[in-house]
């Protein structure tokens, strides 16, 4: 795969070299690293694929500039990223880095990004601090942050009618995270969270957790992640409970969607991108994506679409010159771009100021819309859209930076056990 | 004498090969100046687990406890204290692998092969559990990002050829200490350990001491690479702890050679060459590192240094004994003729 795109370029770069003109530069030179083997090498893929996409239908030009892409396997360990960043910017002499998948990955490179001053745009670790409390200048998230939607599934949740209700959240950094922005964003209305649970990540069998939820809620928000994400639903099922399940991205992002049955019908979640959106815009990537790779387009390939996007919207504003870094950069945190997820610019803490999607699963008979995915698939489809919702839901940043990152014990659960 | 001639004659040579190693990195890019330092601190660790494994033949999965202990304590204090000198960061970080280590041999030495193993293996999982769950200490997995190394005697270490002659100063040391570890009396008693400790006890060594102290000293050298990987990576996660990296370097012994010191070490610089250099234009470099294995299991059960070494000493013996018998060889045809 890496070689075909390699002998690809060279070729262009051969023929472009030839009737190269003095001046300005030619080529823009971007480096990716995701998980292409070990766990999680299919969303790792998926990833890559997404700014590929953009690539090839561009013809791998920006503007007047060829681009010349360079994907790097880091098996999802933080400290070979590390190292792979050092050897696009010191080797391939990348003027962009992009990649990580999981949150430590964004914290282990961003300071990588202001050693060498090349810009590192995240296209998916969600670590709520980076564009919080632990910022870098050559940093920037076009991706979410882990409590950034959830503020809003609790508002909703709230309106729905709902007034207790319990968390099983995966026991790592991104649940904590998510599960804070569900809850504050669900009791700063007047819901009372009154049970929290946190499986163990990589849980699959739920049999020592599900006791522990309370019989008496109005429902039940689960943060799931991976496998975790499969099993769940069918357990919660079996054990009997008919409350409502409200749940967080990675709970049923498309990347899970195919391969849950119908106990995921009704399953409420919340993400900053839907398959379902009924947007041009979207049904285009969803089919071409289809078209392209045979799967469903996830949040994952639409955040390093938005990327690719959003790197070709910068160049252009500054005169296509990739070599002055600090000015396209400056432009990128400034710039609003319509992505497929929707609207979408920065804030001044670098992170993406977006529409929330409230998503129900259900199994639309046929292909929906034509888009070439498998028929009678589940959709999340958007039953709401909570517009231009910043990471700071609707706080101050002064206000919301002054209290801790969201963890295990905060926000703290002041009803528990009522 | 001739055999000290001939110590000294391997000492001049691995001299020479640093030394060699030292003049030329500087020359290199940027990205390769980092695998070698990469690789000299892997072949820290490598060489202190040699000094159990190879030279008192007792099989490590723990190794990566020590190297978490001085990899935390160094991004803790970095991160937490202003100003902080790297003696407070070495002492820090041997000091703790150092207790670590004396509290866990009490639990360990009794046992020995596949169930020093197996304890060896759960002291790794406890330490990676401690790493991933003590959220308020270590960061959980979001790890600890921004361990700047800093200065030595005014000189900044964060320039990386800075950095590489400091490791290598660092690693040159350790591999004076272990080699006169191994090359003292105290050594020697460790290698009759690992050929027949019924004998060595009957000889009247107490050799549980000497094990006990075999696998201190071990572990508290092992920390010294986690001191220098923090510092090198300027960042730290859970991942970098976990049960992969007592492996590695089990492994990593095992390529080079065991019971040769050199040997892991460059055990150490095969494997971060193939995960560093190679995995750029190989994804399934995975596949070229377990071919290295096979074939050194199948053709090198000695390691690669151990069957150089072999090959050697089969040559010298050849080229020795080679004055008498060509003559003997000639006789049958001087008869033919």
């Amino acid at each position: 795969m890496k070689a075909k795109w390699l002998v690809l370029l060279a070729a262009a770069g051969l023929a472009l070299g030839a009737g190269a003109a003095q001046g300005a530069p030619r080529e823009v030179r971007i480096g990716f690293i995701a998980p292409l083997t070990g766990p999680f090498a299919q969303v790792g893929k998926d990833q890559v694929n997404g700014f590929i996409l953009y690539l090839e239908q561009n013809k791998y030009k920006m503007g007047p500039l060829t681009v010349k892409f360079t994907a790097e396997d880091y098996e999802a360990k933080p400290a070979l990223a590390v190292a792979k960043a050092q050897k696009l910017i010191q080797r391939d002499k990348v003027h962009v880095f992009l990649g990580g998948l999981l949150a430590p990955t964004g914290y282990a490179l961003a300071p990588v990004a202001d050693q060498f001053k090349r810009p590192y745009l995240s296209p998916a670790p969600a670590g709520e601090d980076q564009t919080q409390r632990k910022r870098h200048k050559y940093y920037a998230r076009l991706s979410f942050t882990s409590g950034q939607c959830q503020h809003a599934l609790g508002d909703w949740a709230y309106e729905q009618g709902h007034r207790r209700i319990a968390t099983v959240g995966a026991d790592y950094a991104f649940g904590y995270e998510s599960v804070g922005g569900f809850q504050r964003g669900f009791e700063d209305k007047g819901g009372k969270v009154v049970a929290k649970v946190w499986p163990r990540l990589g849980t699959v069998d739920f049999g020592p957790y599900l006791p522990l939820i309370p019989r008496n809620v109005d429902a039940v928000y689960a943060l799931m992640v991976g496998p975790m994400s499969l099993a769940f639903p069918k357990q919660f099922k079996a054990a009997g409970f008919k409350m409502a399940l409200l749940g967080g991205t990675t709970s049923t992002d498309e990347f899970i969607l195919p391969n849950m049955g119908d106990e995921a019908i009704g399953y409420v979640t919340t993400s900053h991108y839907s398959a379902a959106i009924d947007t041009p815009k979207n049904h285009a990537f969803v089919k071409d994506f289809q078209k392209r790779f045979g799967k469903m387009a996830s949040y994952y390939a639409e955040n390093s679409f938005t990327a690719a996007l959003y790197i070709n919207e910068a160049l252009k504003r500054t005169g296509y010159n990739p070599d002055k870094i600090e000015v396209w950069l400056e432009e990128l945190k400034k710039i609003r771009v319509d992505a497929i997820r929707g609207p979408v610019y920065l804030d001044s803490y670098a992170n993406p100021v977006q529409n929330c999607y409230i998503r129900k699963v259900e199994r639309v008979p046929g292909d929906r819309n034509n888009l070439g995915v498998k028929a009678n698939s589940l959709w999340n489809v958007v039953i709401k859209t909570y517009p231009a919702v910043s990471q700071f839901w609707n706080y101050k940043p002064e206000d919301f930076l002054k209290h801790p990152v969201y963890d295990k014990d905060f926000p703290p659960c002041k009803f528990c056990g009522q | 004498m001739s055999r000290l001639s001939s110590e000294l004659k391997q000492v001049f040579w691995v001299i020479a090969a640093f030394g060699a190693l030292g003049a030329v990195t500087p020359f290199f890019d940027d990205y390769t100046q980092t695998i070698i330092t990469r690789a000299l601190v892997f072949a820290i660790m490598a060489m202190s687990l040699d000094i159990l494994m190879g030279y008192t033949g007792l099989r490590s999965m723990g190794h990566g406890v020590y190297f978490a202990f001085g990899a935390y304590s160094t991004a803790i204090l970095v991160t937490k204290v202003k100003g902080v000198g790297l003696l407070t960061l070495f002492g820090a970080g041997l000091g703790l692998s150092f207790l670590v280590a004396a509290f866990l041999g009490f639990l360990a030495i009794r046992a020995v092969g596949v169930y020093f193993l197996m304890i060896t293996l759960s002291f790794s999982m406890v330490v990676w559990g401690l790493a991933y769950r003590w959220h308020t200490v270590t960061g959980g997995d979001n790890g600890i990002a921004g361990i700047l190394p800093p200065p030595l005697f005014g000189i900044s270490l964060q320039n990386p050829v800075a950095f590489f002659y400091f490791t290598l100063g660092v690693f040159l040391i350790c591999l004076g200490l272990l080699y006169l570890l191994v090359k003292s009396p105290f050594g020697k008693t460790l290698v009759g350990i690992r050929e027949g400790e019924a004998r060595m006890k009957m000889l009247g060594y107490n050799t549980w001491l000497h094990k006990y102290l075999a696998f201190v000293i071990s572990g508290t050298f092992a920390g010294i690479s986690g001191v220098l990987w923090a510092m090198l990576n300027r960042f730290i996660a859970p991942t970098d702890v976990e049960l992969v990296t007592s492996v590695e370097a089990l492994l990593m012994v095992a390529l080079g050679g065991p019971a040769t010191l050199v040997g892991p070490a460059i055990g150490a610089a095969i494997v971060m060459f193939l995960r560093y250099w190679v995995s750029t234009f190989i994804e399934r470099w995975y596949l070229i590192l377990g071919a290295t294995y096979i074939i050194t299991i199948l053709y090198a059960r000695e390691g690669i240094l151990g069957k150089v070494e072999g090959l050697l000493a089969w040559r010298k013996a050849g080229r020795e004994a080679g004055a008498a018998i060509p003559r003997v060889q000639k006789q049958p045809e001087e008869i033919r003729t």
